[in-house]
């Protein structure tokens, strides 16, 4: 459980850190909590010849929300997700998700840069940013661009951002709509076995729009548009439920693991769309 | 001085003897980081080794090349099974009369055996060695199932017992059979069975699992080459027979040999073995002459080290048609792994997995053990456990509930009905032991009573019919438990290991100012015994535990031992604790009786003190009579005061309890929440109250995760599913349910203080309560038998399998 040798580079602010990825290419790769790349750096499965460090970069820092937008550097830790309260106010699904992610250890060191931009089917932001339809600013030599959270993602650890690029920032609108984010894990700190998002708005007992997404149930996020499309119009009653999931399911491709068979992946994602579904109409 | 005599309950109070919730001594070290771990240790031109291992479960190691391992600056060595060929090291004896490889000598039989050692000046340089070093794999066809692993064209594993017909335990029928042990009556026990009112069969598979002890396994070895003496520390849970098997193995007389366990962290049976890291690291310090350190990383600890477990239980349980138990017929299919690598007392090769009639009086029994070779890792050691009664407790706690449905009975009752009762104890079980002392039936009425057991089975019929009219997905499981144990190995006559019988030994000296030092031949893991030995001590001696220290570990200054597992501690170390207090006193009663000028018959032991029998003003305080004996002249009387005791046990002790789990279980995810745990413990005298309850709720905790996910798996081709703690459950505080202890006190008749052993218990009798839980919410729709772990997939396909779930 020892990393091969690599150099550490701690760049002070952005141009700096692109430059360092530009000189060494693939021989490069930026950290951000690094609770994604340091084990695997450790079993050896990832060689990093340079490190680039980003947590000294104060412009990657900082939550502010202005114009019913939400912006979210990069560097911002799942701690400070949860205990920022003008977001809980603008984006409430983002602590109840933050909230089933790893343990306080993990949440203070960890960052949803790092967990939206690793590609990792296993992390739980991807498939919140589906359902709150984010963007996210990729910053590289030609300077900023950026992508819609539901175009970024091509395969497990395998993203739209460039090897040159660093993600700097998240966006997305604040939100009064009815939310829930639903994990079921075999025990603290673990993946989710299967876990879903829903965002509702209701225009008197009709479903207005909702936005569904789903987590580690393919190898990458699944935001499913025919999930949504079932509700809206219904009354969110066991009948448009059950079309929601079935839906659902037809959108993801689950693998076998330990934490169960194809089977059993497709019955946690069934009970984790329904009752987050069944949770985000309550509270719309 | 004599003139002021404090009251006897305050005496009594100082010395915190028996009974005493004492603080425990060594928290204030190990909460402050100040513990003394072997990767603690630090020493000049210190070398560090580690291992190549194996990527295949099965395969022919056809070429080692170092020579690019060796280019590496910062690289001292590479050693294989060829450098240690010579030294007659490439295989070593394991405990239960097989041997190991210590390197992959021309095969490789499990993922993660150890192939080659490199020494390195860092673990970092040794990191980047074990890479460069190429190693030339032919893969062989894989076994991981025990009942394949005996079909007759099964590969052969063991290449090197080839031809060879018999092993350590007898006949060997199969190339990957290691010994059929069988107890009991086998003809009558068949007969039984036969004729039987009403019989019910099941398998019962207790899976592989692993101890994962916090600290994982590791040593320092240093060969002073001046001296000729070789200091070896490590995580030893039995440090004498470790510097035994070394002088054994190494040629190296015995005194030259100082063995030493440090603080450890955690042991739970894994550090009972011998393991090639120890071997490699001792030829490493021999031929560099400098210390090397190998200490194992997490996922070593999980593949490579001893796991417990993985028995399949073939049960056939014999009742009358009211349900009294008129016979029980167990056949176990063992999987042992790649070397037979269990840590047994000799003659036991499937431990004491014949306590299998467990708390019920059963008038014939019989079982058969097969051990059987296949590509996993080998071990099976008692994790938290007293050799192989965990298997044997979950094994009639299972055949109990399967005969409770076949008989249509409550398990409660059954239980009740079938319990060896109060008047026939000592009483000698079917398969030949003599359990000391139990009162079951006082214990089981307390523990269904404080649940509220009527009650609780109301609530869950009321709730089965809630589920059927489809207002709930959740099922009520009540899972009991009464489990005995079999601990305090062991009587010298049928006990050892490696021909070392399994006494224990304290030795005392008595400082002249009236406190102690005691060192004894155990050595705890986090267990608590420099709070609870001195506790022993202080009521014995009459000085107080606060001055009493105590020291394991170290060989060069502990009396031999056999050391710390299977619940030994306290029955066997504790008593010749006690047993040398007593020589102790015996002595001072003469000192006493000099001087107060009486004889000593006229003297009475008084809590601290000696009291001249009708003169309670004329006495002499421990403390006093410790100062005379180093300062007068005492005609007859040696001066010092000192004693040593080696006790070999007259029989085992048999703790009992009762448990009780009430769970709540999602149907349709396959999770659960533990609404109540009910943990009655009869260990014997209590020493600590607060310790046993700390040790009941860590040994539920393990139980808890053995239950409910914790695994050693393996893929069809042999490869470690489970090598991670993201994989390998340990509960946290969050998974971690509330528990409720209680207890009653059957002192052992036989142990100098009726002290029987606590530790294992929760383990053993837990284990069965979580999962009958499991079982008992799910048998009014018909389930009879659901392997272990219970994790949520399989939950998921208890329901699934009987039809509960509409999506299928």
């Amino acid at each position: 459980m020892i990393p091969a040798a690599f150099d550490y580079h701690r760049p002070q602010g952005i141009e700096d850190a692109i430059a360092i990825l530009q000189k060494h290419g693939d021989d490069a790769r930026v950290i951000a909590g690094g609770h994604s790349l340091i084990p695997m750096m450790k079993l050896r499965m990832a060689e990093v010849p340079n490190l680039v460090d980003l947590q000294d970069i104060e412009s990657l820092k900082g939550i502010t929300i202005q114009n019913g937008r939400v912006n979210i550097g990069a560097m911002v830790t799942q701690h400070e997700l949860i205990t920022n309260e003008g977001l809980a106010a603008a984006a409430p699904i983002m602590r109840e998700a933050a909230l089933q992610i790893a343990d306080p250890q993990v949440r203070y060191m960890g960052t949803i840069g790092g967990n939206v931009a690793n590609g990792d089917p296993g992390n739980d932001m991807p498939g919140l940013m589906q359902c709150l339809d984010a963007t996210f600013t990729l910053f590289g030599p030609d300077g900023a661009r950026g992508v819609k959270a539901r175009d970024f993602y091509e395969g497990a650890y395998m993203t739209e951002r460039d090897d040159e690029e660093i993600m700097t920032a998240i966006h997305f609108d604040a939100s009064t709509a009815g939310y829930a984010y639903e994990k079921q894990k075999r025990k603290i700190g673990d993946y989710a076995t299967a876990a879903a998002a829903v965002m509702l708005t209701k225009d008197g007992q009709t479903c207005s729009s909702a936005a569904i997404a789903l987590t580690n149930l393919s190898d990458t996020p699944i935001w499913s548009q025919g999930a949504g499309a079932a509700l809206i119009g219904t009354d969110c009653g066991p009948a448009a439920i059950k079309a929601a999931v079935a839906a659902g399911l037809d959108d993801i491709d689950p693998s076998e693991d330990n934490r169960g068979p194809i089977a059993f992946k497709y019955h946690a994602a069934r009970m984790m769309i329904s009752r987050a579904i069944a949770s985000a109409w309550a509270r719309a | 001085m004599n003139d002021l005599s404090p009251d006897r309950a305050e005496r009594s109070a100082k010395l915190k003897g028996l009974g005493h919730s004492r603080k425990r001594v060594e928290d204030q070290r190990f909460t402050q980081g100040r513990g003394n771990y072997v990767d603690d240790i630090k020493m000049p031109d210190m070398l560090f080794g580690d291992f190549v291992r194996s990527p295949y479960a099965h395969a022919r190691v056809k070429s080692i090349n170092i020579d690019k391992a060796m280019a590496l600056p910062g690289v001292i060595a590479v050693l294989t099974a060829k450098d240690l060929e010579p030294l007659s090291l490439h295989w070593m004896p394991t405990l239960a009369g097989d041997k190991q490889m210590v390197l992959a000598d021309g095969k490789v039989l499990f993922q993660g055996q150890e192939v080659a050692f490199v020494i390195a000046e860092d673990r970092y340089i040794n990191a980047d060695a074990i890479e460069l070093v190429e190693v030339e794999y032919e893969e062989l066809p894989v076994i991981t199932d025990p009942f394949k692993a005996l079909e007759p064209d099964a590969v052969v594993l063991r290449e090197d017992l080839a031809g060879q017909t018999s092993g350590a335990h007898g006949e060997r029928k199969h190339h990957n059979h290691i010994f059929l042990w069988e107890a009991g009556d086998k003809e009558a026990t068949e007969q039984v069975v036969e004729t039987a009112d009403v019989v019910a069969e099941e398998m019962v598979y207790y899976h592989r699992t692993h101890p994962c002890p916090l600290e994982t396994c590791g040593c320092v070895a240093s060969m002073d080459k001046v001296t000729g003496k070789l200091t070896l520390w490590g995580t030893f849970q039995a440090p004498h027979v470790v510097r035994t098997v070394a002088s054994l193995l190494s040629g190296i007389e015995e005194h030259n040999i100082r063995v030493v366990s440090p603080d450890i962290g955690g042991g739970f049976g894994n550090k009972v073995g011998v393991y090639p890291g120890y071997v490699c690291s001792i030829v490493a310090s021999i031929v560099t002459g400098k210390p090397v350190k190998w200490i194992e990383d997490r996922m070593d600890n999980l593949m490579a080290t001893a796991f417990a477990r993985d028995y399949w239980m073939k049960g056939k349980i014999a009742a009358t048609k009211d349900g009294k138990i008129t016979g029980l017929h167990c056949e176990v299919t063992a999987d042992h792994g790649a070397f037979d690598a269990c840590a047994d007392p000799t003659k036991f090769p499937a431990g004491f997995m014949n306590i299998c009639t467990g708390s019920y009086d059963i008038p014939v029994a019989y079982l058969g053990v097969d051990g059987v070779y296949t590509n996993k890792a080998p071990g099976g050691v008692a994790y938290r456990c007293s050799f192989r009664v965990t298997e044997a407790a979950y094994f009639i706690e299972r055949m109990i509930e399967v005969l409770a449905i076949e008989l249509n009975m409550d398990a409660a009752e059954l239980r009740a009905k079938n319990f060896i009762r109060k008047d026939q104890f000592p009483y000698t079980s079917a398969m030949g032991w003599e359990y000391d002392s139990g009162d079951y039936h006082t214990a089981w009425d307390k523990a269904l009573t404080a649940v509220g057991y009527d009650v609780l089975r109301a609530e869950q019929a009321e709730r089965v019919e809630a589920f059927k009219r489809g207002e709930t997905r959740k099922l009520i499981g009540i899972g009991l438990s009464h489990f005995t144990e079999i601990v305090g190995a062991g009587p010298v006559k049928n006990c050892d290991i490696l021909g070392m019988g399994m006494f224990d030994s304290c030795e005392i000296r008595i400082h002249p100012t009236g406190s102690a030092i005691a060192r004894l031949g155990t050595i705890s893991q986090g267990q608590g015994h420099a709070t609870t030995f001195a506790q022993i001590l202080a009521s014995e001696i009459g000085l107080p535990a606060d001055s009493i220290t105590v020291e394991e570990g170290d060989t060069d200054t502990a009396p031999y031992g056999l050391g710390t597992y299977g619940s030994r501690s306290t029955p066997v170390a504790g008593a010749a604790a006690a047993m040398a207090g007593r020589k102790i006193r015996a002595k001072a009663q003469m000192i006493a009786a000099y001087l107060l000028e009486v004889h000593d018959g006229d003297l009475e032991w008084d809590i601290d003190r000696f009291v001249v029998k009708g003169a309670p003003e004329q006495f002499k305080t421990m403390a006093e009579i410790a100062y005379a004996s180093y300062n007068q002249a005492i005609p007859g009387v040696e001066p010092g005061l000192e004693a040593v005791s080696y006790y070999d046990p007259p029989n085992m002790t048999y703790p009992f309890g009762a448990y009780i789990c009430v769970m709540e279980i999602d149907v349709d995810t396959g999770t659960h929440e533990i609404r109540q745990f009910y943990a009655l413990d009869d260990c014997g005298t209590r020493i600590n109250p607060m310790i046993i309850e700390g040790q009941v709720h860590g040994g539920l905790t393990e139980a808890l995760a053995i239950a409910m996910g914790q695994e050693i798996a393996y893929d069809e081709i042999g490869n470690v599913k489970t090598g991670t703690l993201m994989d390998f459950f340990i509960p946290t505080a969050w998974e971690t349910p509330t528990y409720t202890t209680d207890f009653t006190e059957t002192p052992s008749p036989h142990h100098p203080i009726g002290a029987k052993g606590v530790g294992e218990s929760p383990n053993v009798g837990g284990v069965p309560a979580f999962s009958n839980a499991v079982h008992d919410a799910f048998r009014p729709f018909g389930l009879r038998q659901a392997h272990m772990p219970h994790d949520h997939w399989r939950i998921w396909k208890i329901g699934n399998d009987l039809g509960l779930h509409d999506d299928v």
